[in-house]
């Protein structure tokens, strides 16, 4: 490992001690709690579609499950928050190992057909079953418990979600540098090639996608018992293909760049809000800018740009 | 029996032609540019929204349907010389990210002119119902049909024999080698762009008296001309027709006979199983990889 890798994550994590005392109100606190969260959804589809050259487009159908095994069993079962959590994880760690194997013997435009057909289906369940999820409208989420006390205020979700987003990218680096890491670069090199050298490719795309799968569920949790609410529309397509822009935006293979991509197009819908219905076009017409004038993603272009590798 | 089982293959067939329409378009970008157009399914919505907005300005119907295939393929010429060439050999994720983008734009403008109710065409020739053994065809379904098929025969035509058409097909066999022969692949992506985005408004027009339409249609309809793209194996225009049938097919089965609350769900459960079993679709033929 170079030198100087931790040295980013120093800095994400004095920034991250610094902001709840600059922070001027708790509109910030709640738009940076919600960047963070985005962050280490995104550092997990990161390792995916930038370091193992996948594409995902239905990553937010795992989001779904972890929000909705968090809503449900508590809610409808009496299960402790953390055990709905695990069980939504694991659950989706199942299913994602179950479609993996036919999935990654696809490649390009049919695994992007094959997990966003399974992200919609996963959708129209969540969407259909009205007994359980409420429906279209949604349902409420109960209250984190940890350790005997309810985890209720901005403050103290700030505390985690840092917490969780400064391991995640300490682990994220440690990854990357590891064995597993260099095989998942050599098989977006080419795979052929990787093969060739003894790498069992479907073995780690397999790897990789339920990995970024089980993140993916559970963050879902972890949003769903933030906001206290969940609706069908947090596992839509739409918001699988903002995952997808937030790590092309900051950079495919990445660390940092998932963060800054995170960062930004979470930010993009309040800044957007003053365009009072021409929000989607403008939205629109940002992915497609900054896709033709950047298409490699803002930090790896600015890094380049500056003589300076990530 | 007999007869509830005709109707949903009639309401399967309307629908099927449109999804086979799309995917058509899907296939001809596709073979042009190796690229998925994600904004597909808003040249759908924007051929119905665009007859339902040039027929209530008192147009006559077949200049204002003229008109409704005309902008969209002017939209798609657009697409193709502002957001996709300018990235020549892009990832795919970019790529995908890109169309998106364009869907979004359309989308949003779309809503931004027309609002975001919904809106109804009246039916070409009538709304009296045809019997047939029981099972009750619209009139308009016939409209659909009919020009699905000339459409068909008509691409058929093209690319077997005409010049233009046989360099569209050279250019996605071999895009050097078409370029060394002297074709110009720069007018092949426009024609395709320009094409496929009127197959796809020329689809949204004839289905709109029967499905009605709004901004928001073209999500579903497009991504499910996608999957009918992806069952005929990509890239292939027969495959394409087929594939937009039976998804059209079984779609209209599966809500008749199983559950209607599903319905949208079984395009995608049919492509997650061909994919499963016949990884480059139904008709899709045998790649090996240049290393």
């Amino acid at each position: 490992m170079k030198k100087n890798a931790y040295f980013g994550l120093y800095i994400v994590i004095a920034i991250l001690i610094v902001l709840p005392f600059v922070l001027p109100n708790s509109f910030y606190m709640d738009l940076v709690i919600r960047m963070a969260i985005n962050a280490v959804i995104v550092l997990g589809l990161n390792l995916l579609i930038g370091f193992a050259g996948q594409i995902s487009l239905g990553h937010a159908g795992f989001l779904g499950i972890g929000a909705y095994a968090s809503a449900v069993l508590p809610t409808h079962f009496g299960w402790h928050p953390l055990l709905a959590m695990g069980a939504g994880a694991a659950v989706t760690g199942a299913l994602a190992a179950l479609v993996a194997r036919p999935i990654f013997k696809l490649k390009g435009h049919y695994l992007a057909m094959a997990t966003l057909g399974l992200g919609i289906i996963i959708n129209i369940a969540l969407r259909n079953e009205a007994q359980w999820t409420g429906g279209p409208d949604g349902m409420a989420v109960p209250a984190m418990g940890l350790f005997g006390f309810d985890l209720s205020s901005d403050k103290q979700w700030y505390w985690v979600v840092a917490l969780l987003l400064s391991v995640s990218v300490w682990a994220s680096l440690n990854l990357i540098d590891s064995p597993f890491g260099r095989a998942l670069r050599a098989l977006h090199g080419s795979e052929v090639a990787s093969q060739v050298v003894g790498v069992d490719v479907v073995r780690y795309k397999v790897a990789i996608f339920v990995m970024s799968a089980v993140f993916a569920s559970i963050m879902g949790s972890v949003t769903a018992h933030y906001v206290g609410f969940v609706s069908p529309n947090f596992a839509d397509f739409f918001h699988s293909i903002e995952l997808v822009t937030m790590v092309v935006i900051g950079g495919m293979a990445s660390v940092y760049g998932s963060l800054v991509g995170a960062v930004l197009l979470t930010a993009l819908p309040q800044a957007l809000a003053t365009f009072e219905g021409w929000e989607t076009v403008v939205f629109g017409a940002i992915l497609m800018l900054s896709m033709i004038f950047m298409p490699k993603g803002l930090v790896p272009t600015l890094a380049a740009k500056f003589g300076k590798g990530d | 029996m007999l007869a509830q089982f005709l109707q949903f293959l009639f309401s399967g067939i309307t629908v099927g032609a449109t999804y086979a329409l799309a995917a058509l378009g899907f296939t001809l970008i596709y073979n042009a540019s190796n690229v998925i157009n994600f904004a597909q399914g808003e040249f759908i919505m924007l051929g119905g929204m665009l007859a339902v907005f040039f027929t209530q300005m008192g147009l006559p119907l077949p200049v204002a349907l003229m008109l409704a295939i005309l902008i969209p393929a002017i939209v798609g010429v657009l697409v193709e010389k502002l957001a996709i060439e300018p990235v020549k050999g892009a990832e795919t994720v970019t790529l995908i990210i890109i169309t998106i983008g364009a869907s979004l734009v359309i989308r949003g403008l779309t809503t931004v002119i027309f609002g975001k109710g919904t809106h109804s065409l009246p039916a070409f020739s009538g709304e009296a119902p045809i019997e047939i053994l029981g099972a009750t065809l619209m009139p308009q379904s016939l409209w659909v049909l009919g020009v699905t098929a000339l459409v068909v025969v008509a691409l058929w035509y093209f690319f077997n024999r005409t010049l233009q058409g046989k360099a569209m097909l050279a250019t996605s066999f071999n895009r050097l080698a078409a370029e060394l022969v002297g074709i110009n692949t720069g007018w092949v992506l426009f024609m395709s762009f320009a094409m496929s985005a009127a197959l796809g408004a020329l689809g949204g027009i004839l289905i709109t008296p029967i499905t009605l339409t709004s901004y928001d249609v073209g999500i579903m309809l497009g991504l499910k001309g996608f999957v009918a793209a992806v069952v005929g194996g990509l890239g292939n225009g027969l495959g394409a027709v087929v594939g937009g049938l039976l998804v059209g097919i079984l779609e209209a089965m599966g809500a008749g006979y199983i559950s209607s609350a599903y319905k949208d769900a079984i395009p995608f459960v049919l492509i997650l199983f061909i994919l499963f079993f016949m990884p480059r679709g139904l008709f899709g033929g045998k790649s090996t990889d240049r290393v």
